[in-house]
């Protein structure tokens, strides 16, 4: 798969400041989490890459164009959602929307015509025509979506879509950014420091920790492996005859303290065999639980590396 | 697709030029001012002058319309030649100032105020074609209201009064065209980097007036205090009105309204241009400053 970002030694400074550190990743994922602390450099990497901060050395290519030999052509490719309010006062929504498709390429009437579709699909539909400075944040929020997408970008920059929402604003946003990703013909990356956005739309992860990379990992495979990786809880005389039963299967096993369990179950297995094995050695498992929360693991681990190397 | 089918997809279709793009600024610009029934009432108000001008013209070259009227005497009086294109330069410069400082200030200040440079720079779109987006607004109509109505009664007076008169007067013609340039450009540059620099609109439009007016005062203060004539230099309208003179190649005239020259020992062309280009450029550089996707904090 063709890579969406490849950083390659990216080095960026303000002043002497270094803010992003030789950052090396090759990232192919559909859609890209940025994680990391306030002040890791995950708005400094996003600036880059649209050319507002020139790299001090090494470079980045978005789905194959340099940005130090091909910006204009980058930003041709990227939908940029910024973090901050970020808006056009004066102009009722759909008029700013229409506007900043054209700014991007788009005939007039095209970019009326999907300037209005987009927001109809943000669902502000029914506000398009009133002046931005009257929305609320989350209709803000949406009203930066739908410049994004207008113009059909390749790449979709997210920076933290979920600011300042309420839960059932945020749960909109989320089900937008995963619709897009599903549906739509381009990747996207979403920068937040809430864990639970990613995990919800992300399969790949970039965690950020002083400007260099503190760890980056495939949340699909992380899911894939934590399907299968299982914690029991048993009662019964014949524990130690169900652990043994269960080995046979082929499953890696870690007994713990009162019948607690940890297994690994091979692929070609599934969980109704253990079931069925529990029940022919009389042995009640009392909870079976997937491991979850591995994200906040990883983002954990990372954290806790002293100076964030991979 | 239509808007019931609230479903994402990529845009396949074709794309505007790159080069038009900076366009797309003063369009949108234009719609909005036209909404304003002061600036539109004012802009049209701008051509008054210059019909009056066309009418005159006109009537100067119909004896029968003289005769009518009974002007024979303010014919001779006014005749049409550089005076009468200087006065017309500068009457409808003014008016491109007071045109300037209430536009002026409203372009760039919304921008910053509501953090929308980045979505500007975020697309295909450099720095520089955001400025030449925003000179341009200021550009078309501060263009429709000097060099243009006064190309087009050099060309009428032309064809009225004959080639020939149009040949032995073609600087006249330059000097419109040039002379409205530097002013044009002096004033939305001015307009730019003070709507770049000072977010709050009022206070930039009357800090436009505050770079002439007040400038000229300081300059005129100087001159006296220190019996110098170099003090001409903080007056703008003073340096542009040189400029005029020298192109308009009437070296007996002092320039025209607010733009006067002082007869007595002007200050060098060289210096007026130098000092024009120096203004020119630090607008430039304050421009480049403010207009940026992000702002770097050292």
């Amino acid at each position: 798969m063709d890579p969406v970002i490849e950083l390659d030694n990216l080095e960026v400074r303000f002043g002497e400041r270094p803010i992003l550190k030789g950052l090396k990743a090759s990232l192919t994922g559909r859609a890209i989490g940025l994680l990391g602390p306030n002040g890791a450099g995950k708005s400094t990497l996003i600036n880059t890459l649209l050319g507002f901060h020139q790299p001090f050395s090494g470079t980045a290519r978005v789905l194959g164009r340099d940005i130090r030999t091909h910006a204009r052509a980058v930003r041709g490719l990227i939908g940029y959602m910024p973090e901050n309010d970020s808006f056009l006062a004066q102009m009722s929504g759909v008029r700013y929307v229409r506007f900043m498709a054209e700014l991007a390429g788009l005939p007039r009437r095209q970019a009326l015509e999907r300037a209005h579709e987009a927001f109809f699909y943000v669902g502000l539909g029914e506000v398009r025509y009133r002046a931005l400075g009257t929305y609320s944040l989350g209709m803000k929020q949406a009203a930066k979506l739908a410049q994004a997408i207008a113009h059909g970008p390749k790449l979709l920059l997210l920076d933290e879509p979920t600011n300042g929402l309420d839960p059932p604003a945020r749960a909109r946003m989320i089900q937008l950014i995963q619709e897009i990703r599903d549906h739509g013909d381009l990747s996207l990356i979403l920068s937040s420091h809430l864990l639970r956005d990613v995990e919800d739309c992300c399969d790949q992860v970039l965690i950020l920790k002083d400007g260099k990379i503190a760890a980056f990992c495939n949340l699909e495979e992380e899911r894939r492996s934590n399907r299968r990786f299982l914690e029991l809880e048993t009662r019964g005389e014949s524990n130690g005859c169900f652990l043994e039963a269960i080995e046979k299967l082929g499953c890696e096993t870690a007994p713990g303290a009162q019948g607690r369990l940890k297994l690994i179950l091979p692929d070609g297995v599934e969980i109704r065999r253990l079931y069925e094995l529990a029940a022919e050695q009389n042995v009640q498992i009392r909870r079976l639980n997937h491991r979850r929360d591995s994200l906040e693991d990883i983002f954990l681990k990372a954290m806790e590396t002293p100076d964030g190397g991979l | 697709m239509a808007v019931y089918k609230k479903t994402y997809r990529p845009y396949e279709g074709e794309s505007t030029p790159g080069w038009s793009r900076f366009l797309v600024i003063p369009r949108y610009a234009i719609e909005d001012l036209h909404r304003s029934r002061f600036l539109t009432v004012f802009f049209l108000a701008s051509f008054l002058y210059p019909l009056f001008c066309a009418l005159y013209i006109y009537i100067v070259h119909s004896t029968s319309m003289l005769q009518l009227l009974n002007l024979q005497a303010v014919s001779r009086a006014i005749s049409i030649g550089t005076p009468f294109f200087m006065s017309l330069l500068g009457w409808q410069s003014m008016l491109a100032l007071f045109l300037a400082a209430f536009i002026g200030p409203g372009q760039i200040s919304p921008d910053l105020a509501n953090n929308g440079l980045p979505l500007y720079l975020a697309r295909p779109f450099s720095r520089s074609e955001y400025v030449l987006g925003k000179l341009s607004v200021l550009v078309i109509l501060l263009s429709l209201m000097t060099w243009v109505p006064g190309l087009l009664l050099f060309t009428f007076q032309g064809y009225l009064e004959g080639w020939s008169w149009m040949m032995d007067n073609a600087r006249i013609a330059s000097g419109v065209f040039f002379g409205s340039w530097i002013w044009i450009l002096v004033l939305t540059l001015l307009a730019l980097a003070l709507s770049a620099w000072v977010k709050w609109k009022p206070a930039a439009g009357a800090l436009l007036f505050g770079v002439f007016f007040v400038a000229a005062g300081f300059g005129a203060t100087v001159n006296n205090v220190e019996r110098t004539k170099w003090g001409d230099l903080f007056n703008i309208t003073s340096m542009v009105g040189s400029v005029w003179v020298a192109l308009f190649g009437d070296p007996d005239r002092t320039g025209a309204v607010f733009f006067r020259v002082s007869r007595d020992s002007p200050i060098p062309q060289w210096c007026c241009y130098a000092m024009l280009a120096g203004l020119a450029l630090l607008c430039l550089y304050m421009l480049a400053r403010k207009i940026r996707g992000a702002e770097v904090v050292r």
